[in-house]
């Protein structure tokens, strides 16, 4: 070895802290294990404030499980979540999240505006009633994904796309400064991924941060501004143009992407 | 009898079992709403089985100290503490071992009730004379109750409808969609147990009245039953508590009104009567209904094929459209199709062009929502959209003009 390690300086310690103080969501040193096999491992994560950043990667690389573990949904082995420089526990009030649509069971007895409701109980806390403001901020929520008009029906009458529009609605009525999606475009129409592309493009533009695990990597480049690349180890983080490269695609996916195919996604060799 | 008995008016002791129930029956159908939306239904039947041994031990207990050991608080208190420890039982094994949920049930609710039973031998061995009958707390017993039974009963029920009031937000949403609840703040292992802590504190109040074999359908029969006739939780939550007490007060008045008709039994089958008839009938998701509402529907379609058939100059094959196209008067005998039946096809025809169209454009999509083959498209749309429509469907040609 003739070349000596570069220890930290006292200035990068300094840059280090501000990023994890302004971040919305500063990821360091996650590992999430089931029954000792880790799901993920020793991540580490700085989402830009004002950004759109996709999570991709393989199946069973980690996406869900990184966002679960940042909600504290399921308990990591080691790691620290930071939220605009807080613990999680202490943003919750800034935090938005939109599960995978499979996640729960649409034959529940509720209707739509029930649902989007369930985003203002936080505001509501045990006790004081629904009041007509609270309807009216609902079917705001709900207009803005084009779902007004299905505030009454049961959510078991919705088709996939309109399900995934309402758990949207339900999460912009939280009224958040950090968006969590897990899989928000996961077999919905082409006319819902518009909707909610439109809502997410709305969203940023309002300064609001969104965190998106992504399935589709063809419509990475088109959609995001930063990505985050997974297989249990962080592969790539950073701009869509410089980290959503061909060299991390294929460390990430291995041979399951043809070679032909990279070419054609990824921005730069 | 029965008037008498369901208007109160059977005698002190009738009065106070009928209205027990009645109140213990709000309690648990209310309660176990949120345990069957929950789809934690069964751990009841693991909570009530573990009372037993609190019970025979809460007796050998008291007379150990030279109390009664008949007095109900100290049982109950006993089998509150037993029903807690199976509980816990049922939690640890689902979530820290290999367990699923059903089988850490069968094992707790088994183990527990078997170390119940030998309990019960013993103490008939005991103290003689002194007995004191606990295995009426298998099947209930409202003989020789007491106006302190029926306080104890209320005062319980009463608290655990205020508690399920004050958590009914936190628990419908670990119910419907735990992940969300759990990014929103709400600390599930703390709702779920505070929920088992409510059917806990149900169960042991009926304890008396039903038995800790049968409060588990208390528990369960209301809210399936009251699933049936709304699609709405909060709806549901009141409807359960309704039937519930329904079942308490009418189950109970029977059984009084009658001499050899046990009381807990007789409230169950009369909460499995309203299910009966809710499976049957109830508007939107009964049996009835869903098998009119297919028939129609079978029917309709039928039909509106037969016509396009007709407007397309195609023969129809199947006896059952020719039937339902003769009985409307639209085809003769032999399938040719009468004036009215030309003018319904061509009808048809149209309201099928302008479906086709209409479901092409985004802007129609809830109003084309219910397309079924069979809804006409005036119902759904204005006269001026239909117009938008049948300009697209025949463009205006430049050469006319």
């Amino acid at each position: 070895m003739t070349e000596t390690l570069r220890l930290a300086t006292p200035e990068d310690d300094t840059a280090a802290r501000v990023a994890l103080r302004e971040s919305p969501l500063a990821i360091r040193g996650l590992t999430v294990a089931y029954d000792q096999k880790p799901a993920v491992f020793s991540i580490d994560a700085t989402v830009t404030p004002g950004s759109m950043t996709a999570i991709i990667g393989p199946n069973g690389a980690g996406k869900s499980t990184l966002l679960k573990a940042a909600l504290g949904i399921i308990k990591p082995l080691s790691g620290v979540i930071s939220v605009f420089g807080q613990p999680m526990s202490e943003m919750r009030h800034r935090t938005a999240y939109v599960p995978q649509r499979a996640s729960v069971d649409w034959d529940f007895p509720t209707r739509v505006i029930d649902v989007v409701l369930m985003g203002l109980y936080r505001q509501l806390g045990l006790l004081s009633r629904v009041r007509a403001k609270h309807r009216t901020r609902a079917m705001e929520c709900l207009s803005r994904v084009g779902m007004e008009d299905f505030a009454d029906r049961q959510i078991g009458q919705l088709s996939g796309g309109q399900q995934q529009r309402v758990f949207l609605a339900r999460a912009l009525a939280q009224d958040a400064d950090l968006y969590l999606l897990d899989e928000p475009f996961a077999g919905v129409d082409a006319a819902t991924e518009t909707a909610i592309i439109e809502v997410l493009k709305s969203l940023k533009a309002e300064g609001r941060t969104v965190v998106a695990v992504h399935h589709d990597l063809s419509t990475v480049s088109e959609y995001f501004d930063n990505v985050l690349i997974l297989n249990v180890r962080k592969v790539s983080e950073g701009p869509v143009e410089t980290a959503f490269t061909r060299t991390a695609l294929d460390a990430a996916y291995g041979g399951r992407l043809a070679t032909a195919q990279i070419d054609r996604l990824s921005v730069a060799g | 009898m029965l008037w008498q008995a369901l208007t109160f008016q059977l005698g002190y002791n009738a009065t106070l079992v009928t209205l027990g129930a009645a109140l213990l029956g709000v309690a648990a159908g209310v309660t176990g709403t949120f345990l069957f939306l929950r789809k934690r239904a069964l751990v009841s039947d693991a909570i009530s089985h573990a009372t037993l041994p609190g019970v025979g031990l809460a007796f050998i207990a008291m007379v150990a100290m030279g109390m009664d050991g008949r007095s109900l608080p100290g049982l109950l208190i006993g089998s509150a503490i037993s029903a807690a420890l199976g509980l816990l039982a049922v939690q640890w094994l689902s979530t820290r071992t290999r367990l699923s949920e059903d089988a850490a049930i069968g094992a707790v609710l088994s183990v527990f009730f078997g170390f119940g039973i030998v309990l019960l031998t013993v103490i008939q061995t005991m103290t003689a004379g002194r007995q004191a009958g606990l295995e009426s707390f298998l099947l209930g017993s409202t003989a020789g109750m007491l106006f302190s039974d029926a306080m104890l009963i209320a005062v319980g029920g009463a608290v655990a409808l205020a508690l399920v009031m004050a958590l009914r937000r936190p628990m419908t949403l670990a119910a419907f969609d735990p992940e969300f609840a759990a990014a929103s703040g709400i600390n599930l292992d703390r709702t779920d147990l505070a929920m088992m802590g409510l059917v806990m504190g149900v169960t042991v109040i009926g304890l008396k009245i039903v038995g800790l074999i049968l409060i588990v359908a208390l528990l369960i029969i209301p809210p399936v039953t009251a699933r049936f006739w709304s699609d709405r939780s909060d709806r549901v939550v009141v409807i359960a508590g309704l039937l519930g007490g329904l079942s308490g007060w009418a189950g109970a008045a029977i059984s009084a009104s009658a001499p050899a008709l046990p009381t807990g039994p007789i409230i169950v089958l009369v909460a499995f009567g309203l299910f009966a008839l809710s499976l049957l009938f109830a508007p939107a998701r009964g049996g009835v209904a869903a098998l009119i509402r297919h028939r129609r529907f079978q029917s309709g379609v039928h039909v509106r094929q037969g016509l396009l058939s007709l407007a397309q100059g195609q023969p129809i094959y199947e006896p059952l459209t020719l039937r339902l196209l003769q009985k409307r008067g639209l085809v003769r005998a032999d399938g040719v199709a009468t004036d009215d039946g030309r003018a319904h096809a061509s009808r048809a025809i149209r309201d099928e062009k302008r479906w086709e169209v209409a479901r092409a454009i985004p802007a129609f999509e809830l109003a084309t929502a219910r397309y079924d083959g069979m809804t006409r498209i005036e119902d759904v749309l204005t006269v001026d959209q239909i117009g938008e429509i049948d300009a697209l469907i025949r463009p205006p040609r430049k050469a006319d003009v």
